[in-house]
C-alpha cells in the first residue's frame, strides 16, 4: 500500500499541499490523521459532519480507511487540519485535563440498536462505570445485554464515546476494542484525575 | 474490486505522475500540474469505474493539466481535440527499480533542455503528437519543431552518455 519512490521529500510536501488545497475546495469527504497516545497510536477521522472514527492500531489502519472508503466515500485523504480540535481534546483528556469531549460526532458507521446504545454511552460520567445490564435497561431493552456488549465492541468512536466505562456485572473488565490493557489504562487515568 | 481510499492512490501513483509532469514542464510548474492533477482526480474519483486502470487515468489527466499550464503561460491557445493514445513509457509500476531510476534521469535531462527543445521532445516523443500538432500547440512551423526535437534528442543522448 505504501509505494513512495525516490523524490520522497518532494512527494511528502506535495501531498501536504494537496491536502490543504483539497480542503479549501471542499473535496475531502473523510479527513484523517494519526496521533500518539498512552494507549498507542490512534487514527482519528472526520467526515463533513463531525468525528466519525477513532481507531486503535490493533484494528488495522489500512482496513479502517478502506471501510470508510466503502461506507462513507472513497474521497479519503490524510488531512490533519480538520482533526486539530479532536487532537487537542484527546491530548487534554490523556493528560487528565478534560473529562468530557465537546466535538461534533458523526455516527455514520453504525446503525440501529447499536447506535442507540453508543449514543447513551456519554451519559456514563467520567470516572464512573456501568454494567452491560444497566446499559441495556437504560436503552429500554433490559434483556438485550448481549446486544449491548456488541454495541460496545463495535463502537466506531472509542475513547471519545466511552465504551471503556462499561464493565461486567461482577465488576471484571470484560472485553474492549483496543484490548483489555488499554481499557485498564483509561479507567486508571479517569480514577486518578 | 473496490475503490481504495484516495490517499492510497496518491501514495501509489504520486511518483509516476510527478515524473510525467517533470518531463513536460519546469520543476515549479510541474508541482502545480501535479496538484491540479490530483485535485481533479479526487473530485471525479467516486465515479471512476471500479475496474479502471487508475495509473493510465491519472497520466491522462496529468498530460492535460500540463498542456493547460503551457497554454496559460502565454502560448497561443490552440484546441487539442483529444489526448494522444500512446501509453506513457515512464515509471510503469512493474518496472525494476533500475529502470525507474533511469526514467528519472531521462525526465531530469528532458526538463533541463531549452524550452523549445523540451516541448518538441515531450510532445512528439513522449506525448505522441505529430510535428504539425506540436507546432499548432507551441507555435512555429512543423519543420522548426522537427529540428528542435532532433536537437533535443541529440542533447539528451549526450547528457545520458556523459552520466554513464
Amino acid at each position: 500500500m505504501t509505494a513512495t519512490n525516490k523524490p520522497d521529500g518532494d512527494l511528502a510536501r506535495l501531498h501536504e499541499r494537496l491536502a490543504h488545497d483539497a480542503e479549501t475546495r471542499a473535496l475531502i469527504d473523510v479527513a484523517y490523521r494519526t496521533i500518539d497516545s498512552p494507549v498507542g497510536p490512534l487514527l482519528v477521522a472526520a467526515s463533513r459532519h463531525g468525528l466519525v472514527r477513532v481507531a486503535y492500531q490493533s484494528e488495522g489502519f489500512d482496513g479502517v480507511l478502506q471501510t470508510m472508503a466503502d461506507r462513507i466515500s472513497p474521497r479519503v485523504l490524510h488531512a490533519p487540519a480538520r482533526l486539530d480540535g479532536a487532537a487537542r481534546e484527546l491530548d487534554e483528556y490523556f493528560s487528565g485535563r478534560r473529562t468530557s469531549f465537546d466535538l461534533p460526532l458523526d455516527f455514520a458507521l453504525t446503525r440501529g440498536f447499536r447506535a442507540e446504545v453508543q449514543r447513551l454511552l456519554p451519559t456514563i460520567a467520567y470516572g464512573d462505570t456501568a454494567s452491560y445490564a444497566e446499559l441495556a435497561r437504560a436503552a429500554g431493552r433490559p434483556r438485550a445485554f448481549r446486544a449491548v456488549g456488541s454495541a460496545c465492541a463495535t463502537n466506531p468512536l472509542p475513547v471519545v464515546v466511552p465504551c471503556h466505562r462499561v464493565l461486567r456485572a461482577d465488576g471484571t473488565l470484560g472485553g474492549y476494542v483496543g484490548g483489555v490493557e488499554a481499557k485498564r489504562t483509561l479507567l486508571d487515568l479517569e480514577a486518578s484525575s | 474490486m473496490v475503490l481504495l481510499p484516495f490517499d492510497a492512490v496518491v501514495r501509489e501513483h504520486g511518483a509516476v505522475v510527478l515524473r510525467v509532469c517533470r518531463s513536460m514542464l519546469a520543476v515549479h510548474d510541474a508541482d502545480d500540474a501535479w496538484s491540479e492533477t490530483f485535485l481533479s482526480a479526487l473530485d471525479a474519483y467516486p465515479s471512476l469505474p471500479h475496474d479502471a486502470n487508475v495509473e493510465a487515468w491519472l497520466v491522462t489527466i496529468a498530460r492535460r493539466k500540463c498542456i493547460d499550464l503551457i497554454r496559460a503561460s502565454g502560448r497561443r491557445a490552440v484546441t487539442v481535440e483529444r489526448m494522444p493514445e500512446t501509453a506513457s513509457v515512464l515509471g510503469l509500476p512493474e518496472e525494476s527499480a533500475e529502470r525507474s531510476a533511469s526514467a528519472d534521469r531521462v525526465a531530469r535531462a528532458v526538463s533541463a533542455l531549452p524550452p523549445r527543445q523540451r516541448q518538441a521532445v515531450t510532445y512528439h516523443h513522449l506525448g505522441g503528437l505529430k510535428y504539425q500538432e506540436v507546432a499548432d500547440l507551441v507555435g512555429g512551423s512543423a519543420d522548426a519543431v522537427r529540428r528542435a526535437a532532433a536537437d533535443g534528442i541529440r542533447a539528451l543522448r549526450k547528457t545520458m552518455e556523459a552520466e554513464r
